[in-house]
């Protein structure tokens, strides 16, 4: 039986950093917001206060924020060929739950994504012809112009307490910056991190060689804050529990604690939590959405929400599972290449080495998640040429630290036995004497990485799961033997006492080691609605009231972490839906 | 566990080798009040998972891969024992998180962890198939094997050089064992191993201090002195 509910202007579906955004903004343009959350909601008082949010155990190995694989998961595979499993557990990325989302327990590293990924098809094929591009590589433009959401970036740095040095404000190169960067309109709202042993070393060997490296821009407040919505942020304690927990001092910016607190305080706004989302509802004819159907996971009991307009704002993975269960848009098939949901699912790859450093203590213990001292040489910076080298896109490589905790940071010489009395010894010597220096590196899409629904694995609603079909390509293989070619030559020149080199990821993608909770497309932005999901307003070509929000979008991956864009696009977002609702319809001719 | 003596666990072990007589006799046995005093830290505060069989196992393995030093205690006297116990009884040894539908298949090792077991019962699994490897190469289970034998088959189980006749993957058994070795050492004392967060002052973690904005250039390239605090301490 269930309760048909009376319409309201809009439903969102999850509340994390783009749910948090269009609740805030929508509701102060105005309108009837209900958000439905699958997990509950979170405070910093209540739920990440010290000392209990200082436990490595349950945040990290035993995964507290994280999704809950025994209720919904995915199955997956390397190509079409394998028979999809399901991931039992979590390993290779983490999706979040809850009020506040993955943005609860992300580290902050806060990038801008330039032309060279808006105009990746047109920008390769000028320089260096159709055929570079291989026939398998199914990368397009994306339909927008850094010019275009420049002011939406600004707006998610200062919401979000970015700290970082402009590399270029309106042309001109800043000392200190990320020169490839493209222009911005001005600084950071916050100076950079303090920086820390680790990075200061590779910033010096990094700059003997001739690059140009950077503090990394992340969302770790470096002194107190209050953001232009009125947030306030506590300064950055430095305290290493970063990344994969919520944060007590209210230092990283994180939508529970900005965007959200204002749309609750909004009476526009309502917030229902425990709500599962199980489909979103098509009109009979086909051309708009009606709302969405959803089950109170606290008692079963299940709700019909009838909305005006929907908005997909669940974690990137999910978002497409969604579209897929309710039969919206034509599923892609990797064979025909017809359809596109599901399409361009791209993930990233990279490359690391560890240098050990007898008698040096680099102290992993104080630093933030974002205390990385970065460089763009062969990323961003269009003027590496790709072409003896055969592959498109690009990695930046940076050195610091990211949560060093024990249980999952315990850097060894390889050959190092592995328990016993040596074991020790080498565990104690080297644990406050070792730092890494890491690559992350982009991932073009490709006609065989994709979602469907798998065709035998049920959820706990009984729904099918998520399959997802991924495997590194020739591409990303070459990129990853640069990449490690370059940390190593780094690495060197540094002159470790010992040296873990860096290897190119060749080997098929495993589910196992965490790599990073960087899963993008599957319902990707574009100009034509034959090759695209929605368009250049996150808007579905196919329901014109209906929004996919997040990183589905991205019709491939770059090397930096999503959320500069993701919050971006969804301000950006916010301001096509209010245009919308003066004037429903299609917002670009298909 | 003391080496004087007779203690709980041989009272125990006697009781299971002698069976049903052997269990009548249990009050006899059991040490005087005067005896249990002694011990400043008894070896083990009970087991809630662990059987007799599989708490030898776990005791000799995590004082074969922690052994006593100059760096720290012992496995079992850092309580890497106990915490296992209370792992594997706890909701991540049942499975919590752990999406248990089949159908089962075991996939390729990119696909990860297939078993229709659960952490606990892949653990009782694996000791036993671990114990009966030892009986059928040694003659012996595993605990009562010497130093030398016990390294060949953690050797053997760690690059699956011994697979199990009829038991779990041994790479996985291994993985899990592993883990919770690592996890006994390293996880905050809360969870009954990292005793005295002796792991922690080991490699030098200074453990859930809240605070190190004044630290950060004060200590750069400098031995940080601290105290070692846990969540307890600041509870």
């Amino acid at each position: 039986m269930v309760t048909k509910l009376k319409e309201v202007d809009a439903v969102i579906v999850g509340l994390g950093w783009t749910g948090g955004i269009l609740a805030k903004e929508l509701t102060e343009a105005g309108l009837k917001v209900v958000a439905l959350e699958r997990g509950g909601m979170r405070s910093t008082d209540k739920d990440f206060a010290v000392p209990g949010i200082r436990d490595e155990l349950r945040f990290v190995n035993r995964q507290d924020l994280m999704m809950n694989t025994a209720r919904d998961t995915l199955t997956i595979r390397n190509n079409p060929s394998q028979e999809a499993l399901p991931m039992r557990r979590l390993g290779s990325f983490l999706p979040g739950d809850g009020v506040g989302g993955s943005g609860v327990h992300w580290s902050g590293h806060t990038w801008r994504w330039t032309d060279m990924e808006f105009k990746v098809r047109s920008m390769y094929e000028e320089r260096y012809g159709k055929n570079f591009i291989p026939a398998d590589m199914t990368i397009q433009d994306w339909g927008i112009t850094y010019a275009e959401i420049e002011p939406y970036y600004d707006r998610f740095e200062y919401t979000a307490a970015i700290s970082g040095k402009a590399g270029n404000i309106k042309g001109q190169i800043q000392p200190g910056g990320n020169p490839f960067e493209a222009p911005r309109a001005r600084e950071y709202p916050l100076p950079p991190l303090a920086t820390i042993l680790s990075s200061e070393m590779f910033d010096k060997a990094a700059r003997n060689t001739g690059y140009h490296p950077f503090p990394r821009p992340t969302a770790n407040a470096s002194r107190a804050y209050t953001n232009p919505d009125g947030a306030k942020f506590g300064a950055c304690q430095y305290c290493g529990f970063c990344g994969r927990f919520g944060c007590e001092a209210n230092a990283k910016g994180s939508a529970h604690m900005t965007v959200i607190p204002i749309a609750m305080r909004n009476p526009n706004f309502e917030l229902r939590e425990h709500c599962w989302v199980t489909k979103v509802l098509k009109d009979s004819d086909g051309k708009r959405v009606t709302g969405v159907t959803y089950t109170n996971i606290l008692n079963g009991d299940e709700f019909e929400q009838p909305a005006g307009i929907v908005m997909l704002c669940a974690y990137a993975i999910n978002n497409v599972h969604l579209m897929l269960l309710s039969g919206i848009g034509e599923p892609y098939d990797p064979v025909t290449q017809k359809g596109v949901i599901g399409k361009n699912y791209c993930y990233q790859t990279g490359a690391g080495a560890t240098l050990f450093f007898e008698g040096r203590h680099f102290n992993p213990f104080m630093s933030a998640g974002g205390s990385n001292v970065t460089m763009d040489d062969f990323n961003t910076n269009w003027d590496f040429d790709r072409g003896p080298h055969g592959f498109v896109g690009g990695y930046n490589v940076g050195a610091g630290f990211n949560t060093p905790l024990p249980l999952s940071f315990r850097p060894l010489p390889r050959g190092t036995p592995q328990w016993g009395k040596a074991w020790k010894t080498a565990t104690a010597k080297w644990w406050g004497s070792a730092m890494n220096i890491g690559s992350s590196g982009s991932v073009m899409a490709n006609r065989y990485n994709y979602y469907d629904l798998d065709p035998t694995y049920k959820n706990a609603f009984g729904l099918p799961m998520m399959r997802m079909t991924f495997d590194y390509k020739e591409n990303e293989h070459k990129l990853g033997r640069h990449a490690a070619e370059i940390v190593n030559s780094i690495a060197k020149s540094m002159n470790p006492t010992h040296l873990n080199e860096a290897s190119a990821r060749t080997e098929p993608w495993s589910v196992v080691p965490y790599q990073s909770t960087h899963n993008t497309g599957g319902t990707i932005m574009g100009t034509d609605p034959k090759t695209s999901a929605v368009n250049k307003y996150l808007q579905s070509w196919d329901c014109h009231n209906l929004f996919c929000v997040g990183a589905n979008v991205f019709p491939h991956n770059s090397s930096y972490n999503p959320t500069g864009p993701v919050g971006a696009l969804t301000y950006w977002t916010a301001d096509a839906i209010k245009r919308y609702v003066k004037n429903p319809g299609p917002m670009v001719p298909a | 566990m003391t080496d004087k003596g007779f203690g709980r666990r041989d009272f125990l072990k006697g009781a299971v080798v002698g069976g049903a007589a052997a269990a009548t006799t249990a009050p006899s046995v059991l040490p005087t009040p005067a005896q249990a005093q002694q011990p400043a830290t008894p070896a083990s505060p009970g087991y809630e998972f662990l059987n007799i069989e599989e708490a030898a196992f776990v005791e000799a393995l995590v004082d074969h891969m922690v052994p006593a030093d100059e760096l720290s205690p012992k496995g079992t006297d850092i309580g890497i024992h106990i915490f296992i116990d209370r792992a594997l009884a706890g909701s991540w040894g049942k499975g919590d998180r752990l999406y248990m539908q089949g159908p089962w298949r075991i996939g390729v090792p990119s696909q990860g962890y297939q078993l229709p077991l659960t952490p606990a019962q892949l653990y009782r699994a694996g000791i036993q198939a671990t114990n009966a490897y030892c009986r059928k190469q040694y003659k012996k289970a595993f605990d009562q094997l010497d130093e030398k034998q016990r390294e060949e088959v953690l050797v053997g189980l760690s690059t699956a050089k011994i697979s199990f006749d009829s038991g779990p993957p041994v790479r996985v058994f291994w993985s899990t064992v592993y883990q919770t070795v690592m996890e006994g050492m390293f996880s905050d004392p809360i969870y009954g191993g990292n005793r005295n967060k002796a792991g922690w002052k080991m490699i030098g973690f200074p453990g859930v201090i809240a605070v190190h904005r004044e630290n950060i250039e004060k200590y750069k390239d400098k031995r940080f002195p601290h105290d070692t605090v846990g969540i307890a301490d600041m509870s």
